[in-house]
């Protein structure tokens, strides 16, 4: 280093850039870091579809019906007039309970919580009874099931004219 | 002068000089310089009380551990060659393993170890307190353990999918569940209710930590690979820092502790 340069940057000056680099390091390596966690959160995924047509009210008898369960998750029951798509998520942990139809009532494997037709839970861990989901008419009268709408029973929800279907 | 054997001229050939920069362990330096010239060794501690070191004083229980995780590294290494984490594969792998290959038993040798492991770190810990090991100036090195606990029993869940059995997927469709209910961080837990300004939701299934360790709503295959990288490289490199660290801070902490 030569005896000008020595004037041009004092001790002052020199940690003054040395602060501005470090934090300037600290901070891309910060906005990387947080780059990575965004990273971790895919924009797209592969997950089911959330919707789907469920043919005719007519193709429903009385009772639980579980053509769309391994496909979409869902049980079609119709009891006293009205037809809903019921989840067959256990609101315990999110296991996928059986219909005991010997027994009428839905019953999970992983820790027993029990459930009447109507999704009501009467045994077991589950907090709280099966959800439903939201449930219309197409124009061209056929069902139409969508998962992303959900009504609780613990909330009063299944009063909603969404939650079923007059049959 | 005593008659020289064939072990004095092989240790005074270069290659064994190049090798072993010191002399015979006969006395107390060169005893020292056995363990501070070694890299494997320098993270032990130089000299040990022979009270600290008996069997019913340590129960070997941190050595077991350390024995059982580098025989659940080189199985777990050698599963790899025939695994492959694909909704496709990953079943149909696991009973190759057990059927087409010598040595099936191997996967099985791997699953009895990480429950052993389990076990031996819990007892490990329990010898730990019961002798007072996590007082200073050893209590950093008690903190350390603890995570150690943690990501072992973490090591253990995320193997659990790979089988990619019933068991696995409702494993861990309970297990991330229990990630959904994480208060404010979990859209099923106390708090998401509170993050959320009218129709907006701040916390959901779509930006949880359940999604991020599941990379979607569902049990499914990116599950299985997230759960394949996190067992496979990601947590055993943690696991593998910190083992250098919780040995190296037993040598900086005076030693294994002694009874008193």
């Amino acid at each position: 280093m030569s005896d000008e340069s020595k004037k041009q940057l004092n001790r002052r000056e020199f940690f003054s850039f040395v602060t501005v680099g470090w934090v300037a390091f600290t901070s891309a390596v910060a906005g990387l870091a947080s780059l990575a966690f965004r990273y971790s959160y895919p924009n797209v995924t592969f997950d089911p579809e959330m919707d789907f047509i469920a043919g005719f009210p007519a193709d429903y008898e009385e009772g639980v019906d579980e053509r769309w369960k391994n496909g979409f998750g869902v049980w079609m029951v119709k009891q006293e007039g009205k037809l809903v798509a019921l989840s067959n998520i256990c609101t315990h942990l999110g296991c996928v309970p059986n219909w005991l139809p010997a027994e009428l009532k839905f019953k999970c494997p992983c820790h027993g919580s029990g459930y009447y037709m109507n999704g009501i839970n009467f045994e077991g861990p589950a907090p709280r009874p099966l959800e439903r989901y939201k449930i219309a008419l197409t124009p061209e009268g056929k069902i139409k099931v969508d998962k992303t709408k959900i009504y609780r029973y613990e909330k009063g929800q299944w009063d909603h004219p969404d939650s079923y279907l007059s049959v | 002068m005593a008659k020289k054997g064939v072990a004095d001229y092989i240790r005074e050939t270069q290659v064994w000089k190049s090798i072993f920069r010191h002399g015979p362990p006969t006395d107390a330096r060169n005893r020292a310089a056995v363990v501070a010239g070694n890299v494997f060794l320098h993270l032990h501690p130089i000299k040990l009380k022979r009270s600290g070191v008996q069997l019913g004083y340590t129960w070997c229980m941190g050595g077991l551990t350390f024995f059982i995780f580098l025989a659940l590294t080189v199985t777990g290494l050698l599963l790899m060659f025939y695994y492959r984490p694909t909704a496709e594969y990953a079943y149909n792998d696991i009973i190759a393993l057990k059927e087409h290959v010598p040595l099936g038993i191997m996967r099985e040798i791997h699953r009895w170890g990480a429950h052993a492991m389990v076990i031996t770190v819990w007892l490990h810990m329990f010898r730990v307190f019961m002798t007072g090991s996590y007082k200073p100036p050893r209590e950093f090195n008690w903190g350390v353990g603890v995570v150690l606990l943690i990501l072992t029993l973490l090591l253990s869940f995320t193997g659990y999918l790979l089988p990619w059995d019933q068991l696995a997927i409702w494993a861990i469709a309970v297990g991330s569940n229990m990630a959904k209910a994480t208060p404010f961080l979990g859209h099923g837990g106390p708090g998401a209710a509170l993050a959320q300004i009218g129709d907006f939701v701040m916390v959901s299934d779509k930006n949880d930590v359940r999604f991020q360790l599941l990379g979607g709503r569902f049990v499914g295959e990116p599950a299985l690979l997230r759960f394949y990288i996190l067992h496979c490289v990601f947590i055993p490199l943690v696991v593998g820092v910190l083992i250098a660290v919780h040995f190296w801070r037993v040598r900086k902490d005076g030693g294994i502790s002694a009874p008193l």
